[in-house]
């Protein structure tokens, strides 16, 4: 592949596509792009922003949270303005905090498609855009956080939010006991991408 | 943009019907009755978009539905829920 030409590939370090729906994809952004909509150049800064992007993100905003209890009320009333407070932007989408407590567990999915804060927590994996989880966890909720090794009794409800248009969502995971006097920092060591979905509810120290 | 149409607490039934187009509601949400969670921003809907008429600004509200009356024999308690956004020409009120 000496004659590999970058601006002609989705990303320099991808493979040339093999399948026909890579091909018609391919095809679809170079006329994007030869009809003047954005510039490779434009797609490689987006392309970099969201690689940029990872769910350390969502567990510094988590650790502000469980540290600052006014920044926590400001985070659940308007999570957009309080994430902009932090340092990051998801517009034009809304940002959505749900909190787990004792008594409740907050999971998200996509049903319609896989929508997710890309730009915050960098790219979903792949089981959270399955066609499997995504019809499976509004239906049997339960069921499929047992196979996340959720195991929720009856005294904890489940709440499932379904991502079908423009908020984007993230779980407030519980703070695990006996951190009472750790830093910001260390407390966010502790949250894992998976929380922040809620196929883990328990964090560990 | 007008005011919003409905308020947190209010009854709602989500319109049971599929237009020709690309649309923001799922099938197993189409005819439920739930309640308002909250009134969310205005936000460009996409169901015109593939005629050329652009995303108009439409309300959107988050639906809370119990999972009991989702879903015949659902395994878990009353008090499960499930969150869903809707745009507002989806909704009409319900007793």
């Amino acid at each position: 592949m000496t004659d590999h030409d970058h601006s002609r590939t989705f990303q320099a370090d991808h493979p040339e596509p093999t399948t026909d729906a890579a091909r018609v994809g391919l095809a679809l952004r170079e006329l994007l792009i030869e009809a003047g909509h954005y510039t490779a150049d434009e797609e490689q800064t987006v392309i970099a922003a969201m690689q940029g992007a990872s769910p350390e993100n969502g567990a510094k905003i988590v650790a502000r949270a469980w540290t600052d209890a006014a920044y926590k009320e400001r985070l659940i009333e308007n999570g957009g303005e309080a994430l902009r407070e932090a340092g990051f932007d998801i517009a034009p989408y809304e940002f959505t905090v749900m909190e787990n407590t004792d008594d409740i567990h907050n999971v998200i999915v996509c049903t319609l498609c896989s929508c997710y804060p890309r730009s915050l927590l960098g790219m979903s994996p792949a089981w959270y855009k399955s066609s499997s989880y995504r019809s499976r966890v509004v239906r049997e909720p339960r069921k499929v956080l047992a196979e996340f090794g959720v195991k929720l009794n009856d005294d904890v409800d489940v709440r499932v939010h379904d991502s079908t248009a423009e908020l984007r969502y993230m779980v407030l995971p519980q703070r695990p006991a006996g951190t009472d006097d750790w830093s910001e920092e260390k407390l966010a060591a502790l949250v894992t991408r998976d929380s922040l979905i809620g196929t883990q509810r328990d964090l560990q120290t | 943009m007008t005011a919003p149409k409905f308020k947190a607490g209010q009854r709602v039934r989500i319109i049971d019907r599929t237009p020709p187009v690309h649309h923001r509601v799922p099938s197993y949400a189409k005819g439920q009755v739930g309640v308002i969670e909250r009134v969310c921003g205005v936000h460009g809907e996409p169901e015109k978009f593939i005629r050329g008429d652009g995303k108009p600004a439409q309300r959107l509200y988050r639906v809370r539905i119990p999972q009991t009356e989702l879903w015949d024999a659902y395994d878990g308690t009353e008090s499960d829920l499930l969150e869903i956004e809707i745009f507002e020409h989806w909704l009409e009120p319900a007793q």
